[in-house]
């Protein structure tokens, strides 16, 4: 999930939530009593489900794999609900603002053709060998040196993101509501331990389905209320033509040519080849947090539709995320009428005011002269001039949604960040659940328990996710500048396992070595590109191959460049080592396995149909907004 | 999800069924007091309303397509 954070979130959390926190006194909204049972009705839902459901997860295929008896629908909204967090909302939608319709492609190519080729190519072979998990499937197919790599870096990396999100999430409850920090922490946390430690992955799975729906009911309204206000697409291009005196905000490829021509920062070969090909199918096609909802579908053909499902929903978030980014441009108001305009974290945090105003002038006004606050704001900001705040471009949404939302409505906004939030932290729990005990305990610890007792281990081990992920928010807490290498995980850690699993999976020739040196050195080359960069950023432009390089370009061509490096040990290290025969292989390589025979369906019902007809759309999107 | 189990969309709807209730009823008192938040925009359309019909009547749906003990076809 956290791979897709926008860069106002993936490079902007370390350093800057903190600081938010001593900033505004005030807090963005005022929730009514109307709002608070909106949200309590929330909570006891989600509590409720988790009660009942506690009784049908008593065997370990019930609690970790929801009893594979997911329909494509429900295993589809929550393979995209699992990655349709709060945080990624609101950043998505602050990129949105910041570089126009650009952000869209983290939606689009960033997830489209990889969640294709998950339902068509891969689940044949996820399904039919009846993993557990992503690391399970190595283990079938390379050996237990590679699971033990892949479910080690998993583990970490679920339950300290998990971490990291809880205390980021805690940190906007505090900026947009002005809730305790501690509060929104607990209440979270002890919320998603009870109903994941009742009632497993099905408890996790009903959830995400409920929080899509709530995502869509909490959010549509500011879209078309904006659209509404800004006199239609129409007049909102031409509103941020006037104002902004640029059409680039509109076009997703026009200006890709160049590094410099575009305001990420990102060449089309980068996002084609880094985040369409490298992330986005490392992402949505080997990440367990999302594979693990689809391994739950009830038979293949479900398994095979439900990322297809998904991706209809997948193209669709745009109008709920990167839309509300737009019209925050245009219609976002100071309380004298005049156009808000948003700025990055590193301003306000330069900005931060005490008693007698802002506390360094001279950094302030240095900071505030590289955006394009009007001088006469800036002047009113320095000046401490009331109603003269400044905000962020992660605040855009909760921003329009105050704008547009009365009671009711606001509560029903702030209850879908907040279910999109547990919902990201139920993903994380009940997957590290799973891979801490089939593919940490069972094989390396206690190899011959029951079902029962393996079960148990899983409601003990999210428990225990849950007290790390909140230990883990309070060392961030305490020491910023871990976030950032925690967010680092997923990104060095995906790129290497894409190349392992899908030579694993498509080259019936590649050998137990091979497939645990590729991912073990991936991992190790990937890792090391990021602390070159990260203590010496001049570096970037090698590795992103232009000076004008940003950050963002760093993330898609270090996954590319380290999913290249795994690939090519796994190749050389196949060639010198003896391969498995061809039996073993059967249900895990293609060309070495029969697939089962699936009934005939009519045409809509089948997923080439669907997948032609998503495919169709997404060409078309891309060429509309060239 | 069907199973021997509730549905997970009747629990979605009954949820949206309350939610719809409830702003439908802050919607119909704000129209009719005509006393709005400060702050909000286009409160003209009158928004509570209708976003509560709606909410309320997909929950319907939902509630009666998949109540339980509903025979599966």
């Amino acid at each position: 999930m956290f791979g897709f954070l926008p860069a106002t979130f993936a490079s902007g959390i370390p350093a800057s939530l903190p600081a938010l926190l001593a900033l505004r006194a005030e807090p963005l909204a005022h929730l009514r009593s109307l709002d608070i049972v909106v949200i309590a009705l929330y909570f006891a839902m989600v509590l409720w489900i988790g009660f009942y459901l506690k009784g049908r997860s008593n065997t370990g295929e019930d609690f970790f794999m929801a009893g594979r008896e997911m329909t494509a629908w429900i295993a589809g909204l929550s393979f995209v609900s699992a990655n349709l967090g709060s945080l990624e909302l609101m950043g998505w939608a602050g990129s949105a603002y910041q570089y126009g319709i650009l952000a869209v492609n983290w939606y689009w190519i960033g997830a489209i053709p990889a969640m294709l080729f998950l339902g068509l190519m891969m689940m044949p072979f996820y399904y039919v060998c009846k993993t557990h998990s992503v690391p399970g499937y190595l283990d079938l197919r390379y050996g237990g040196e590679a699971r033990s790599v892949a479910a080690v870096a998993f583990a970490m990396e679920m339950i300290l993101m998990s971490g990291v999100n809880m205390f980021a999430m805690a940190v906007v409850m505090k900026v947009v509501l002005g809730w305790d920090l501690n509060f929104s922490i607990i209440v979270s946390s002890l919320a998603v331990a009870a109903y994941v430690g009742l009632g497993g992955l099905r408890s996790a799975i009903f959830n995400e389905v409920m929080q899509f729906v709530l995502i869509w009911g909490g959010a549509l309204l500011v879209p078309i209320l904006g659209l509404v206000q800004a006199g239609g697409w129409t007049g909102l291009k031409a509103k941020i033509l006037t104002n902004l005196g640029s059409d680039s905000y509109f076009h997703i490829w026009r200006d890709t040519g160049s590094f410099a021509a575009n305001p990420m920062g990102v060449h089309w070969t980068g996002i084609v080849f880094g985040l369409g090909f490298v992330i986005s199918f490392g992402y949505w096609t080997t990440d367990f947090l999302v594979v693990q909802r689809v391994l739950a579908a009830h038979n293949l053909r479900a398994a095979r539709m439900a990322p297809i499902i998904a991706s209809f929903f997948k193209m669709a978030v745009p109008f709920i995320v990167i839309l509300p980014g737009l019209l925050g441009l245009v219609l976002l108001q100071n309380p004298d009428g005049s156009r808000r305009v948003l700025v990055g974290e590193d301003v306000v945090a330069a900005c931060s005011s005490g008693a007698g105003g802002v506390q360094d002038p001279s950094g302030c006004s240095a900071a505030m002269a590289k955006t394009t606050l009007p001088a006469d704001y800036q002047q009113k900001v320095l000046s401490g001039a009331p109603n003269a705040e400044l905000h962020t471009y992660n605040q855009a949404l909760p921003l329009m949604m105050v704008r547009y939302m009365g009671p009711g409505l606001l509560g029903l906004g702030i209850t879908a960040l907040i279910a999109g939030f547990m919902s990201g932290m139920a993903g994380n729990v009940s997957a590290f659940s799973t891979v801490w005990t089939y593919d940490i305990y069972r094989p390396l610890i206690h190899k011959t328990g029951s079902d029962s007792h393996y079960v148990l281990v899983g409601r003990l081990s999210i428990l225990i996710g849950v007290a790390i992920s909140i230990g883990a928010a309070y060392l961030v807490q305490q020491f910023h500048g871990i976030m950032d290498y925690v967010q680092a995980l997923f990104s060095i850690f995906v790129a290497p396992l894409l190349a392992v699993i899908l030579f694993g999976m498509f080259w019936k020739r590649a050998t137990r070595m091979a497939g645990f040196l590729g991912l073990f050195l991936g991992i190790v080359f990937s890792a090391g590109l990021f602390i070159w960069v990260k203590f010496n950023p001049a570096a970037l432009a090698t590795v992103a191959l232009s000076p004008d390089a940003k950050p963002m370009a760093e993330n898609v061509f270090r996954a590319l460049w380290a999913f290249l490096f795994a690939s090519i040990v796994l190749i050389l290290v196949t060639l010198v080592t003896k391969p498995r025969p061809l039996a073993e292989l059967d249900g895990l390589v293609y060309g070495a396995t029969i697939l089962p025979k699936e009934e005939p369906v009519p045409f809509y019902k089948n997923e080439w149909a669907w997948a032609t007809v998503v495919f169709v759309i997404f060409v078309a999107l891309n060429i509309i907004f060239w | 999800m069907h199973g021997s189990g509730i549905p997970i969309w009747f629990f979605i709807g009954v949820l949206l069924i309350f939610y719809g209730v409830m702003i439908f009823g802050y919607g119909v008192y704000e129209w009719s007091t005509a006393i709005y938040p400060l702050g909000v925009q286009l409160t003209n359309l009158h928004t509570p309303v209708w976003w509560g019909v709606l909410l309320s009547l997909l929950g319907l749906l939902y509630v009666i397509k998949f109540r339980p003990g509903r025979a599966r076809k």
